[in-house]
């Protein structure tokens, strides 16, 4: 027996230094792949962030460099607090705090109506329930870019170009939130608002006492996607937009861009840095609360 | 609809209320306007528009111009579609194998999801940069003379590189998760199953991720069709010209710009019953698709 | 503490299907029924209704002579333990006991002290800051009890809320919830499918099939008297041994056998017997083959055919058996006669 085990043993160990080494041929392949898709997205963020640093002359003859200069802080100010364009209100700052609007205002109206919506479609007996269903998830087939000259219309029938109402509201009409809410609802147990009732808790106290508090991680990765989504509008803006100072920093990119044509020194610096801090914010979110966020986006898909 | 729910009468009609009206006068009114429109032609100096029928699809359908573009929008979204997705999976897939370092790769490979169309297609000006862009000079390091916003195939390389590039990490985050929640047991079972790893990809794996994957399918090709629009629109400068473009990109030059508003109306129609039929062809796909459950 | 009544109490669903065909039973005050069957057999939507959880299609409902039929869940005076408890996963043991009473407006100094009370009555007082998810199984099960004792309600209602538990605490939790109930005196209505459960801790037990009533009797009555052939195999494991038999001149007959004397009429008949109520031995006057024997510590099981149909007898761990041909006896007073196709006992 001993002598058998023993065979058995040997045999194994005599097989494992070539079954090792080949798993770590496999592993360094893996990291290799890796590693050059890494550097394939990260590459041209890590330029662009040197060409912040070094004055614009600089750029004009090479392009990114493996230099780090000492332009940084010059080109915040120019990109945070000088304007381009004609009325002097487009500077980065501004159009952070329009972008910001933009980001939390669409995010959380997005939410609230779609919470309100689905808990009626799922937890209430109601006559039209299936047509209201319809018609609301109707508008998960139609991207806002089909519609969008027809919707330009409408915002300017009703006074809003330029506004934040004009800007944000048009875009929450799709049912992505709703959709997410009632699928999440529905994993909800049965049983928890049964539980409820005999508590003596009705409609309103289950969803503020229950249902609120239990959607608390699902309304955190909606936020996340959300505010990321909403952030990075670029052509609702474009054209509901035309006062500088309505101006978000994604449909700022445009002027951006256009400063690195021109006759006089094209500011780099300056374009580099704003497009840097449009990234930075809806990035930071979703580096930080990556969890959630990813947790949020699969499981939409359902 | 929860076995148990509540009876109140009022209050989800009110709970409705916002969403209905929003939907109401932001999707549905828009919508039924460009239908409508879509029949009349619009006099130039805004005196009002004149009933001419299908004559707005009929130029559209004659239109050479279009129908380059149309074509030209077919070939970018294949295109864009099949790199995002092959990229991605084989990155996942490694992702997916690699023990040390996993969570470092995945926020390495994830972040480029945060970055706005437009704001991708600046940092692709930078990148093609005629002078000094990086990927300029690795273009003419091999020979080829790279000359984005001149030569319309440069560009339009440019711009599916710039897309892809968009459209990785959102493939890349669907597939891994949809990997990791491959149970651990049937990995074992097909483990003992089969010793080749390509084998046990193909057998296996692959089938299990089908799913995930023929709905990510679907969202790049929304992706590629809608979504770059930004990329587009900053590459080219805001100046189309001859530049290449797609169906949106035209609805959006012909419309806004041109006040063609019958034309682009009759081609938001055209998107819309593509749209649609994409997304029927999916429901009746994911009705029929396996569940492994 | 509550007298419940069912008259003609039945369910249909929005499309069609019939979940509980006309039913009528009266619960005494303080008696703990159990409403035990196999899944989908109505028993669940029966214990709804009476909860008001579920709409009462037709007949009438009392508790304590006040019709119920259109009273709201949380004015019928009544608490529920549900399967999966049903805790609400963001509160605190304690929250989750005082939701109902907090909801009653009940005063700040009484909730404090009834919850405890009840943590005190079922060992949970180290838990009560704890949320749902650090307890384990049979913790989360206590809480779900401590919520429904502190409302002192006129009537318990359980679904099936030992299912999720492993067998071992199962017993356990059996053993408790009883006590418990024996201790508060209140009506309960306990719905199951596990007929050990049912036959355990039931005083009278309602069994049901395919949305119908079978049988209402005490555990005892329900175990020997059963009212057909689905009770008889439903109640108890290994279940009744059910054969086919001939009623011929006041004698039965298995393959020519007579195994029971003075029994009325002619024809086909089912027989009926307890696996226990067999005696082996060489004197028995029916042939009996046993293929198997499950060795169970206790005692032993033989299962086997007789006249060519399955047949199981429990005997002693003291008695000897082996597989092969041997002799059994029934014993004569333990026989139920069925009819060959309705399945009703004769």
């Amino acid at each position: 027996m001993t002598e058998a085990n023993a065979g058995v043993i040997d045999h194994a160990a005599s097989h494992t230094p070539p079954r090792k080494r080949r798993i770590r041929w496999g592993a360094i392949g893996d990291h290799a792949v890796l590693i050059v898709g890494s550097l394939f997205m990260m590459l041209p963020l890590l330029m662009v962030l040197q060409m912040t640093t070094v004055p614009d002359v600089e750029v004009i003859k090479t392009g990114p460099s493996l230099t780090i200069g000492h332009q940084l802080p010059e080109n915040f100010d120019k990109a945070m607090f000088q304007a381009s364009g004609f009325s002097g209100q487009n500077t980065g700052l501004n159009m952070l705090k329009n972008s910001f609007i933009l980001g939390i205002g669409f995010a959380l109206g997005k939410i609230l109506i779609g919470m309100m919506a689905a808990y009626a479609i799922v937890y209430f007996r109601m006559r039209f329930a299936t047509l209201a269903f319809w018609v609301i998830f109707t508008t998960l087939l139609l991207p806002l870019e089909v519609r969008i000259l027809p919707s330009y219309e409408v915002v300017q029938k009703l006074g809003m170009l330029n506004t934040y109402q004009g800007l944000i509201i048009p875009l929450i009409a799709s049912a992505t939130a709703t959709f997410f809410f009632r699928q999440f609802f529905r994993s909800v147990p049965e049983e928890l608002v049964e539980a409820a009732r005999i508590d003596g808790a009705g409609p309103v106290k289950f969803f503020i006492d229950i249902l609120v508090p239990l959607s608390r991680t699902m309304i955190a990765a909606m936020f996340i996607i959300m505010f990321v989504y909403g952030w990075n509008q670029y052509l609702w803006p474009t054209m509901i937009t035309t006062e500088e100072d309505m101006f978000t920093l994604v449909r700022g990119i445009k002027q951006i861009t256009q400063v690195l044509e021109g006759n006089r020194i094209p500011e780099y610096g300056r374009a580099n840095l704003l497009a840097i801090i449009a990234i930075i914010p809806p990035v930071m979110v979703v580096i930080f609360f990556q969890s959630w966020f990813v947790k949020g986006l699969t499981e939409s898909d359902k | 609809m929860k076995r148990a729910g509540f009876t109140a009468r009022w209050l989800p009609i009110l709970l409705l209320m916002p969403q209905l009206v929003i939907i109401a006068v932001f999707f549905y009114w828009p919508a039924a306007h460009a239908v409508q429109s879509s029949f009349f032609l619009q006099d130039p100096f805004g005196f009002g528009s004149t009933f001419v029928g299908l004559d707005n699809y009929k130029d559209l359908a004659g239109n050479g111009e279009y129908l380059s573009i149309a074509w030209f929008t077919v070939i970018f979204t294949v295109l864009v579609t099949f790199l995002s997705l092959s990229i991605a999976l084989l990155l996942a897939v490694k992702a997916d194998n690699v023990l040390r370092g996993a969570k470092t790769y995945r926020t390495l490979l994830m972040w480029v999801y945060a970055v706005a169309p437009p704001v991708a297609g600046f940092i692709g000006l930078i990148m093609f940069h005629q002078s000094w862009g990086p990927l300029t000079e690795l273009a003419r390091s091999i020979g080829w003379d790279f000359k984005l916003g001149v030569n319309f195939n440069d560009t339009a390389t440019a711009m599916v590189i710039v897309s892809v590039w968009k459209q990785v990490p959102v493939n890349f985050i669907f597939f891994l998760s949809g990997l990791q929640s491959i149970p651990k047991s049937v990995r074992e079972a097909a483990l003992i199953d089969n010793r080749s790893a390509s084998g046990r990809f193909w057998d296996v794996t692959f089938p299990l991720l089908a799913p995930t994957g023929f709905f990510l399918l679907i969202t790049n090709i929304t992706y590629s069709l809608f979504d770059t629009f930004g990329v587009i629109d900053t590459m080219v400068k805001g100046e189309p010209g001859n530049n290449p473009m797609t169906l949106v990109y035209k609805v959006y030059v012909d419309g806004f710009r041109g006040n063609d508003l019958g034309g682009s109306s009759a081609q938001s129609v055209v998107l819309m019953v593509l749209v649609l039929a994409l997304t029927v062809f999916q429901f009746r796909l994911v009705e029929r698709r396996i569940h492994y459950t | 503490m509550a007298q419940v009544s069912l008259k003609n109490i039945r369910k249909v669903y929005p499309n069609g299907a019939e979940a509980l065909t006309p039913s009528s039973f009266d619960i005494g005050d303080g008696e703990f029924v159990v409403l035990v069957g196999p899944s989908g057999c109505g028993k669940s939507t029966l214990l709804r209704m009476v909860a008001g959880l579920e709409e009462i299609t037709e007949g009438e409902l009392t508790i304590n002579g006040r019709v119920m039929n259109d009273v709201d869940p949380a004015d019928r005076d009544i608490a529920m333990v549900f399967q999966n408890y049903a805790l609400y996963p963001h509160m605190s043991v304690r929250k989750n006991i005082a939701y109902g009473l907090k909801n009653r407006k009940t005063p700040k100094d009484v909730i404090e002290r009834k919850v405890a009370e009840a943590a005190a009555m079922l060992n949970l007082n180290e838990y009560l800051d704890r949320k749902p998810s650090q307890l384990s199984g049979g913790q989360r099960q206590r809480v779900a009890m401590g919520r429904a004792i502190v409302r002192d309600p006129a009537l318990f209602l359980f679904d099936e809320p030992l299912s999720n538990l492993d067998a071992k605490l199962r017993n356990q939790m059996r053993i408790e919830i009883k006590a418990l109930q024996r201790r508060l005196g209140v009506t309960s209505i306990y719905v199951t499918h596990d007929q050990v459960e049912a036959m355990t801790m039931a005083d009278r037990i309602i069994v049901m099939n395919a949305g119908r009533i079978e049988q209402i009797g005490t555990p005892a009555e329900i175990y020997h008297r059963p009212a057909s052939t689905f009770v008889a195999s439903f109640m108890g494991a290994p279940p009744m041994n059910l054969i086919s038999a001939r009623l011929d001149g006041g004698r039965v007959m298995i393959n020519g056998d007579t195994v029971l004397a003075a029994a009325e009429g002619s024809g086909a008949v089912t027989l009926g017997i307890r696996p226990e109520d067999v005696v082996l031995g060489a004197e028995g006057s029916i042939s009996f083959h046993v293929d198997i024997i499950e060795e169970l510590g206790a005692h032993r099981l033989l299962h086997g055919r007789l006249a060519d149909q399955e047949f199981t007898i429990h005997v002693g761990k003291d008695v000897e058996a082996a597989p092969g041909e041997t002799r059994i006896a029934l014993k004569s007073d333990a026989i139920t006669l069925f009819h060959p196709e309705t399945g009703k006992a004769l």
